[in-house]
């Protein structure tokens, strides 16, 4: 959002509304041009051409060409009127037209039709302001143009992106005062313009001159009863309590057509219009205030009243002691601060704001968290666009909202409870299209809690959406269902070492309560992922994610000190193990060498008792291990997958069976050499060490070459391969090729 | 939703990596209605009310609006903040010019309690907000018009403020009468003062059968208005709404053959209910209302639009009213 960069004063609090988050929008000129053009069409570029061409023509124009006998002005005059008053003009055109308006080049006629054509697409470049006053103080345009200029500069006074620069020029503003057509429009410019430190008593003085000069004027009056504002003390006169109204409307021809261009600008982003059935559809956007979504600006109002009763004088908006937020901008400024800073007075403001987070994490108040709290659930139901009706056309302003939300959890390294409850209240509703990264990564921040909350909550809805959508969707829920398990074993680890001193551990979080949380997640994933692969034929690409997943699973305890190691059900494992790309296969043995190193290190710690374990992993585990195992290494190493496995749903077959399916040499058909994954590389492997046999006879590989094969493939970077025959495989001489145990 | 105890739902929750998880949180509820209610107390005499301020809550339009707890909201400070908030409005009409906190504007900003507006003693009393325009001909004050007022109140928001921090009001349930764009002025600065937000409040058909069901249940010393009922037909190119009228003693007569446990209402009775007066609405007119989605009530008790809009009828019956609105606040606050 914006950044506040006007000091804080008492008046400018008042002034706050709708249009200033607005202004804030702006600042980003690119990027609503862009989105200006997005409808991008043959017509809009051939428009953007002859903008361009028109922006130099004006760049270059020189002395003074006649309207009626230049076509070619003529031309580019009316581009540029057609496009601002349709789209509004880029922030770069304005320096340009400005110059050529205000140097007296052309016409007065063509100066006013360009100055009534400078309607901001997005913002106005300080810059091309201040080269406007120049040309203003060496007067080489009419009076007309400057009162018209003047007119503008007010109207469009909150386009302008920067107004420091502005403000360094309030003399010479302060200066044409003397111009009597031009003071009324000056004075209101000042108004604009003035802040405490602009006040000054000869600038008093020169006021109260005009004022016995002209006469009781409603502008004068505006301007002093402004400085008087600032200054009591400096201004005496009694000024009348209420003017009907201070100044004339000037805001000439723009108004109006500033508005039609923004009301275009939303129009343009056409989306269908979904059919609302059911009951009671909260209609949010028929409420005109606060209906668009707005991260409010950290401002802090203080609101203690009682405080300054003694003082005689309530004011809600003086900051005494406090270091006011606005001012917040460094990371030193806020450790130096850090005893005298107070939250925004709208504690939605932290959201986006990386110090005021830091500075949150610090504070345990609880009234911080609940006000974020309420803000952030209200606002997350109020604008979401699944579930209120017509408010489809705000996606993009709802996915930046989750966006930041996003952000927040992952800087605070937690989630909020408000966007918890979000995502229950609205999966079930949800199409998995609208907003679909956003959610996904939100439901990564979901905190730990019981299970059977989980389950109604978050896992069936899920499961629904999941088994119904897309393959791309199926992965992106994987993925998000890894961080969060890796969410929560990050928040276990580093509980762990903060155990006494947290109250939130009370919460009945015992060892075995979480175990049995992350174990309902892993048994999920592994239930979902088993029938998503039958659903997506075995897809590399969701096999990728899958066993991903498990990469994670299998390092839970060593990595996480959590007493929890889960095998992939074997509708993972065989599809893995069996498949015909060398990436999974490579992926599974690192994940199998994952879990052996765990178990072992797990067995080491029972035996030799140097920990008393709270849990040990049982037998059946092991044995789940183990049968794993001995169907990998008969599938890679002894060729014996199909009678040795022993797993129930496992490749153990018949010899009867297997000859009838007349596949000569059953036996050998399935090692590093024949495994469909790793046939490619044995096929590589044989063209360079017999470059010249081309009967591709595999049988060659064996004994010494047996070696070199696996040289190779750990060249090729196989490396989960490398690590899982080195520890699982132990061989019985370097010499032997095809006789090798199970670990 | 049947089977949901009241008394089971809470859930333990196990362990939290998350903000601020809370102090009165319905877990697992998520917005359902639950299946029974009690009903209010015996309507409470209403000898020490101001009764001009009761009456002027009644026979008006209010649009409803649910407000989350108001952080440093001090009742004792009501006076600074007429002030505060007319200097607010001032500004947002001048838009862009300063305006002196505290001088005389055009619009008069009152900010008053209603003391008696409340159910429980924990509840907080309620707070009027109301907005008279000066007329700027005479500067005397017996001239001011009344343009808009609106109102907090809570009536047994027990479920929402047990456990609030004291630095937090409950004042749950907002009711507005008057031009919107006074609605959005007077919302804004609440919120921005004491960081809060306002949602508009509808009604669901269940609430609205609810509502009917309760209602006809009251007595009213005069019944003179006919109960009505009026349903919009869904999906259809043109809006079709039928409106069902029912002499407010036959209604009673068939509530009371349906109502059973004394002093509490249940989902079922009100389920029996509907399905009595929609069964008879088929014998004569071959519609299934129950096809059709219940859009508005009105008793001599008081009427709701499923908008979000109420009508007061009878003072002894406005907490009772009051108490269910702030049920359904508290529901889309939490």
């Amino acid at each position: 959002m914006q950044t506040p960069k006007q000091p804080l004063q008492v008046h400018h609090k008042n002034q706050t509304d709708l249009s200033a988050w607005r202004k804030g929008r702006r600042t980003d000129p690119e990027k609503s041009v862009q989105n200006h053009q997005s409808p991008n069409n043959q017509k809009n570029f051939s428009k953007q051409d002859s903008l361009e061409e028109a922006f130099s023509y004006f760049e270059k124009v020189q002395d003074r060409v006649s309207l009626k006998k230049n076509s070619v002005l003529q031309k580019h005059l009316t581009t540029v009127e057609s496009i601002a008053l349709q789209r509004g003009l880029p922030p770069e055109g304005f320096g340009v037209l400005l110059n050529v308006a205000l140097s007296g080049k052309l016409a007065d006629t063509v100066n006013t039709r360009l100055l009534k054509s400078l309607i901001p697409a997005s913002v106005i470049p300080e810059d091309s302001v201040v080269s406007s006053v120049s040309w203003l103080c060496v007067s080489k345009c009419s009076g007309n143009v400057q009162l018209l200029f003047l007119k503008w500069l007010i109207t469009v006074f909150d386009f302008i992106d920067h107004k420091e620069q502005i403000h360094a020029l309030y003399g010479f503003f302060f200066s044409f005062l003397q111009d009597e057509k031009m003071c009324p429009y000056v004075c209101h410019l000042l108004y604009l313009l003035t802040r405490k430190e602009s006040v000054k008593p000869f600038r008093i003085r020169k006021l109260l001159d005009l004022q016995t000069k002209m006469g009781v004027q409603p502008h004068l009056q505006a301007l002093l009863s402004l400085y008087k504002l600032f200054c009591p003390e400096l201004v005496t006169i009694t000024l009348p309590a209420k003017m009907k109204a201070y100044f004339k409307n000037s805001e000439g021809p723009w108004k109006a057509a500033i508005n039609a261009v923004r009301q275009r600008k939303q129009e343009n982003s056409p989306a269908p219009r979904p059919l609302f059935l059911g009951t009671a559809q909260p209609q949010s956007r028929k409420r005109k205030w606060n209906s668009q979504l707005i991260i409010p600006a950290s401002s802090k109002t203080k609101n203690n009243l009682e405080e300054d009763r003694e003082k005689n004088h309530v004011d809600l908006y003086s900051t005494n002691e406090s270091f006011p937020v606005e001012q917040l901008q460094t990371f030193s400024q806020l450790l130096q601060n850090i005893h005298r800073l107070e939250f925004p007075s709208q504690m939605g403001s932290v959201l986006t704001n990386p110090l005021l987070l830091h500075y949150m994490n610090c504070v345990k108040d609880e009234s911080v968290s609940l006000r974020l709290y309420y803000w952030m659930g209200q606002t997350l139901q109020e604008e979401c666009t699944w579930c209120v009706a017509d408010s489809y056309q705000y996606e993009e302003e709802f996915k930046d909202f989750l966006e930041n939300v996003y952000k927040a959890e992952c800087f605070l390294q937690e989630g909020f409870s408000s966007c918890e409850e979000f995502l229950y209240k609205s999966l079930p509703l949800w199409d998995g299209f609208c907003c679909r990264s956003q959610v996904l990564r939100l439901v990564s921040w979901i905190p730990l809690s019981n299970f059977s909350e989980m389950k109604s909550q978050l896992y069936d809805p899920l499961a629904q959406l999941f088994f119904t959508s897309s393959l791309y969707f199926k992965c992106s829920v994987l993925e998000s269902l890894k961080e969060l398990l890796q969410n929560w074993l990050n928040w276990h680890v580093s509980h762990l070492d903060s155990e006494p001193d947290s109250e939130v551990h009370s919460l009945n979080t015992t060892l075995s309560g979480l175990v049995n949380v992350v174990a309902e997640l892993i048994h999920f994933v592994g239930w979902i992922s088993t029938v998503a692969l039958r659903l997506e034929n075995h897809s590399t690409l969701m096999l990728y994610f899958v066993l991903d997943f498990y990469e994670a699973v299998c390092d839970i305890y060593l990595k996480y000190n959590l007493p929890l190691l889960i095998m992939p059900p074997a509708g993972v494992f065989y599809p893995a193990l069996l498949s015909m790309d060398s990436v999974s296969l490579n992926q599974l043995c690192y994940i199998m060498y994952r879990y052996r190193t765990n178990l072992v290190a797990a067995k080491e710690n029972e035996l030799s008792k140097k920990k008393i374990l709270p849990f040990k992993f049982s037998s059946q585990t092991y044995q789940e291990y183990n049968q794993y195992i001995i169907a990998m290494v008969g599938c890679l190493w002894t060729s014996s997958a199909f009678q040795k496995d022993t797993h129930p749903q496992g490749l153990r077959m018949d010899d009867d069976l297997l000859k009838k399916t007349r596949v000569q040499e059953f036996r050998t058909s399935f090692n590093i050499v024949y495994h469909p994954a790793m046939m490619g590389y044995a096929l590589l492997f044989l063209q360079q060490a017999w470059p010249d046999d081309t009967t591709f006879n595999f049988s060659l590989i064996k004994g010494k070459k047996w070696n070199w094969y696996l040289e190779y493939l750990y060249a090729q970077g196989l490396r989960g391969l490398k690590v899982f025959i080195e520890s699982s495989i132990r061989r019985v001489s370097q010499a032997s090729s095809s006789k090798a145990e199970n670990g | 939703m049947e089977s949901a105890d009241g008394a089971a739902r809470t859930l333990p929750s196990l362990g939290q990596l998350s903000r601020g998880r809370l102090f009165g949180r319905a877990h697992g509820l998520f917005g359902l209605s639950p299946s029974s209610r009690l009903l209010p107390p015996a309507p409470r005499s209403q000898e020490n009310t101001e009764p001009q301020k009761i009456a002027f809550l009644l026979r008006k339009q209010w649009t409803l609006y649910s407000v989350t707890p108001l952080y440093r909201f001090s009742p004792a400070c009501l006076r600074d903040y007429s002030r505060l908030l007319s200097a607010f409005i001032a500004a947002e009409k001048q838009k862009g010019l300063a305006v002196e906190v505290g001088v005389e504007l055009d619009i008069k900003v009152a900010v008053s309690s209603l003391p008696d507006l409340k159910g429980s003693e924990q509840d907080q009393a309620g707070i009027l907000v109301q907005l008279s325009l000066r007329s700027p001909a005479s500067r005397k004050n017996s001239e001011e018009k009344l343009v808009w007022s609106g109102w907090f109140c809570c009536v047994f928001g027990d479920d929402l403020s047990k456990n609030l921090p004291k630095d937090f009001t409950c004042l749950p349930l907002f009711l507005a009468n008057g031009a919107e764009s006074y609605t959005s002025i007077v919302g804004s600065w609440f919120q921005k003062t004491f960081d809060c937000c306002f949602r508009r409040l509808t009604i669901s058909p269940l609430s609205l059968s609810w509502m009917a069901a309760m209602w006809t249940g009251c007595k009213v010393d005069k019944t003179t208005s006919a109960m009505e009922l009026v349903f919009s037909v869904p999906c259809l190119p043109y809006p079709l709404d039928i409106s069902y009228a029912i002499h407010p003693e036959d209604a009673k007569a068939l509530w009371d053959t349906v109502q059973k446990t004394p002093g509490e209402i249940t989902q079922e009775e009100v389920d029996i209910f509907m399905d009595c007066l929609y069964s008879h609405f088929h014998r004569h007119f071959k519609i299934y209302l129950s096809a059709t989605k219940l859009v508005k009530v009105s008793t001599a008790i008081a009427s709701a639009h499923c908008d979000g809009i109420i009508k007061f009828l009878q003072s002894q019956y406005l907490t009772g009213v009051l108490m269910l609105l702030t049920e359904l606040a508290i529901s889309q606050i939490q």
